[in-house]
């Protein structure tokens, strides 16, 4: 028998580890349009001490190990470029601690955000945490290790600034932790230690996350979302502008696509608001459209598109199935709420050139302190043209993005080549050394963020 | 047989109707006869209005300069709920003339946006529908086949649905929705094919789901001089005559309720009878209340988005209005057809304890079977 296998079976159990074909070959895809890329072995831990063996096991036979939670990143993130083992974080799902006086649940961090919800809705109703748009299937862990950002963008920003704590196995193997659970005590603040936490945003190249703490917030008895329009897309920001400052919404979202047709050329700005009764949220309602946004109505550029509807996240998977085959992958960005109406039209003129219907979404982080724009491109699996373009499309936006002065977020090696091109000689630096300092033997997830 | 309709029409990207044989743009006018307006005495249409409140000589005043293609205050203030279709005495058409005026002289009732997503709403985008010639009765969806479910039963016995796949429904959709809008030119550049596509299906008869469908082939297509190849029947005839039919299986329902009725129901005021009808059929009782029949109001789907100062508030306030008058009345139930009345205030009507309910289902319930 192969050695390694011998070995991950040792630790981890006979189940849940693999080395064939059938299984690999699962584990060698995304959902995106990445090359396949195989990896040697798969493996999936229940304990961190079973991260940490395997993780111990890698070093001394410099094997790569690449963690995986829900694979969901579509830009080939948790792809073996180097083979190795594949790491799938998905059994570390327990929720350990819940903490409703200080709004904190301690999780292990392959669990899904979709679990998360559903513990909350049963144990916890009056709280919630940021969920993002991805399928519920989507883990804790992964998020982080992108710098996502879900349901509470706009109050409370990126998904990454909402953590208590972290435990993360080094690429040497070694557990350790950040925050108050670094010196034993609960899991209830990151700060205000010396900052160590290097794990963040970095695809797994510097360590796999095991347990986290995340921050959770208020979540009110009723939820609505409500759709303001306009045809102009200048406008957009600065009715973001004002909807931010007036600080009602939890989360504000601007939509624009070619299909379905009540879409195309025009900015839908899905604004999620909630409270405990009914005059809550009017109050918020009253604030939000006859405030600051009456002046659009009434000059007849913006209007009321719907109110009190189902919150409901833009599905932005929807628009493969317009095309046959499937299937789509998108470029995220995070720029300032100003270059909106230049990342929409240079968007849709990118899909126009490669026969892509249009896709456009940005979603406000923070007080209009900045936005998630992302550009989707649709593809038939089937057909490799289809893919060839939408790649292209890929790249083209990236460079788009760069050039425009916005920052590429959880970009695919592609996109991260560019990052780091244009990235200050000093940072670059100081990555670089980090990186070594972290993961002398370059196993953790190589070939991304790879400074040369 | 299986065939494609609409094959000598088409639409272009913007929609002008293009006559394939002869290239040319279809032009369609309002038959509007103003000595008809010079006539009256009432000027019932803005004088009974509910939401603007105009004397008889006012509204005299206005009549004209809406008809002399003036700038009128009924212009920029009118809430499109179609009522002054139904008000009007002389049999004209003030609502279709209104809306007319507002379109040429661009005083749109809703911002700019609004009004293009709802016209892009209405493009087909799913390809071209399969059309089977049915030689017999046909109940048209319209642009609503996600609640082909609801026409279940021994009341739709014998008749075959058309418009039931939703990804095709738009070539279905009478479009009349558009009078809300102030865009006459997209409802008379799209109808005459819509049109064809049902008249493709070869039917004898043709029951429409909605009022609304009723209204645009019966009222709107006479006025405009549109052609409407098949004999239309309003859903409330339909289900009183095959209630008469099934007169022995009804149990009466014995409950009070209130009805919702939907804009489009201005436009075919004779069908309205059957509502009372129906529930003295079913053993109902129709709730004695003050927005009621003539005086009914609007649901406040598009008010809520107009473009008129406090249209939000206005729209609250009409609804809770609405609401609270069914709710003194003593209305257990609320009857609605227009699903996007029942979409906009069903949700209020339940949580104010009163159970929103389908006309049609209400009249299932009557003969034993299950609402859907
Ligand atoms: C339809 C759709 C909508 C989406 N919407 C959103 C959205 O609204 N907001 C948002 O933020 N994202 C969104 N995404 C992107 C993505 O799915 C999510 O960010 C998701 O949370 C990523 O988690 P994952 O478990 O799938 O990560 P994976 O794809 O498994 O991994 C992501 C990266 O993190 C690394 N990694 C995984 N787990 C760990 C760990 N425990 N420790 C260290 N590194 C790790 C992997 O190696 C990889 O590099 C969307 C995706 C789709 C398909």
């Amino acid at each position: 028998m192969d050695s390694i296998y011998a070995a991950l079976m040792d630790i981890v159990g006979e189940d849940y580890v693999s080395n064939q074909t059938e299984e690999l070959f699962t584990y060698s895809k995304d959902l995106g349009t990445s090359e396949p890329q195989w990896p040697d072995y798969v493996a999936a831990p229940k304990t961190v001490e079973q991260v940490s063996r395997i993780v111990k096991l890698a070093n001394e036979q410099k094997l790569a190990v690449v963690p995986l939670g829900g694979g969901l990143s579509l830009a080939g993130l948790a792809l073996p470029l180097r083979g190795g083992i594949t790491l799938d974080l998905k059994r570390m799902d327990q929720i350990l601690e819940l903490n409703e006086q200080s709004r904190y649940i301690v999780v292990e961090a392959g669990i899904s955000h979709g679990k998360v919800t559903a513990y909350l809705h049963k144990h916890a109703p009056r709280l919630m945490h940021s969920e993002p748009g991805a399928p519920a299937a989507a883990t804790i862990g992964g998020n982080l290790a992108i710098h996502g950002q879900g349901d509470l963008a706009h109050p409370y920003g990126f998904n990454s600034d909402m953590i208590n704590g972290l435990e993360v196995v080094l690429p040497t193997g070694e557990i350790c932790r950040f925050g108050s659970c670094a010196i034993g005590n609960d899991w209830y603040t990151l700060h205000p230690l010396p900052d160590l936490q290097l794990f963040l945003g970095w695809s797994g190249c510097t360590g796999i996350i095991t347990k986290v703490s995340l921050r959770l917030f208020p979540c009110k008895k009723f939820q609505e979302q409500d759709l303001f329009i306009v045809q102009d897309e200048n406008l957009v920001p600065e009715i973001i502008y004002e909807m931010t400052h007036i600080g009602m919404a939890e989360d504000i979202m601007a939509i624009s696509q070619e299909i379905p047709p009540p879409f195309n050329r025009l900015h839908c700005i899905l604004v999620n608001i909630s409270g405990d009764s009914k005059e809550e949220l009017e109050f918020k309602r009253q604030l939000i459209f006859d405030g600051k946004l009456a002046r659009y109505i009434e000059d007849g550029v913006g209007g009321i598109g719907a109110v009190g509807q189902k919150i409901e996240r833009p599905q932005v998977s929807k628009t493969s199935d317009w095309r046959k085959g499937g299937g789509f992958e998108y470029v995220g960005s995070i720029v300032p709420v100003s270059y909106y109406p230049e990342c929409y039209r240079r968007g849709s003129e990118i899909s126009a050139r490669h026969g892509i219907p249009y896709t456009v979404l940005g979603r406000v982080v923070g007080s209009s302190h900045g936005m998630m724009f992302s550009w989707t491109y649709a593809f038939n699996r089937a057909d490799e043209e289809t893919v060839r373009h939408a790649r292209e499309a890929l790249h083209e936006t990236d460079r788009m993005v760069l050039e425009l002065g916005g920052t590429l977020w959880k970009p695919a090696v592609f996109g991260q080549k560019l990052v780091m091109d244009r990235m200050d000689p000093n940072t670059l630096q100081m990555m670089k050394k980090v990186k070594h300092l972290l993961d002398p033997n370059g196993i953790m997830n190589p070939g991304n963020w790879e400074v040369a | 047989m299986v065939f494609f309709a609409a094959n000598h029409l088409t639409f272009t990207r913007n929609y002008p109707l293009i006559n394939r044989q002869t290239g040319g743009c279809m032009m369609l006018t309002l038959r509007f006869d103003e000595n008809k307006c010079l006539a009256c005495e009432t000027r019932d249409c803005l004088t009974k209005c509910q939401y603007l409140d105009m004397d008889v000589e006012e509204a005299a005043l206005e009549i004209q300069n809406i008809i002399q293609g003036k700038d009128s205050r009924v212009l920029h203030e009118c809430r499109t709920c179609y009522a002054c279709e139904e008000y009007c005495p002389m049999g004209n058409h003030p609502f279709y003339l209104i809306v007319s005026r507002q379109e040429e002289r661009n005083i749109p009732p809703l911002p700019e946006p609004i009004i293009q997503q709802g016209v892009q709403l209405g493009i087909p985008f799913r390809g071209e529908p399969e059309i089977s010639e049915i030689n017999g009765p046909v109940l048209n969806m319209g642009v609503f086949s996600q609640l082909s479910h609801l026409a279940q039963g021994k009341l739709f016995d014998g008749l075959t649905l058309i418009s039931t796949d939703k990804r095709k429904m738009h070539h279905y959709f009478c479009n009349l929705m558009y009078l809300h809008f102030a865009r006459i030119s997209v409802i008379n550049e799209r109808v005459p094919d819509i049109i064809q596509t049902i008249a493709a299906h070869r039917p004898t008869e043709v029951v429409h789901f909605h009022d609304e469908c009723y209204g645009t082939y019966n009222s709107y297509a006479q006025a405009f001089g549109i052609d409407v190849p098949f004999k239309s029947i309003h859903l409330f005839e339909h289900l009183y005559n095959r209630l008469v039919e099934l007169k022995e299986e009804i149990r009466p329902l014995g409950y009070k309720v209130a009805y919702q009725r939907p804009c489009s129901s201005r436009l075919s005021p004779d069908k309205h009878l059957f509502v009372n009808k129906i529930f003295d059929l079913i053993g109902v009782e129709h709730v004695d209340r003050e927005y009621v029949d003539e005086n009914a109001l609007c649901c406040g789907s598009t008010i809520l988005s107009q473009r008129q100062k406090g249209s939000r508030k206005f729209c609250l306030d009409l609804q809770n209005k609405n609401i609270t008058d069914m709710k003194k009345a003593g209305a257990q139930l609320c009857i609605f057809n227009c699903p996007a009345c029942m979409q906009t205030i069903g949700k209020q009507v339940a949580e104010s304890g009163i159970m929103p309910i389908w006309m049609s289902d209400l009249c299932r319930m009557a003969i034993g079977e299950k609402p859907a």
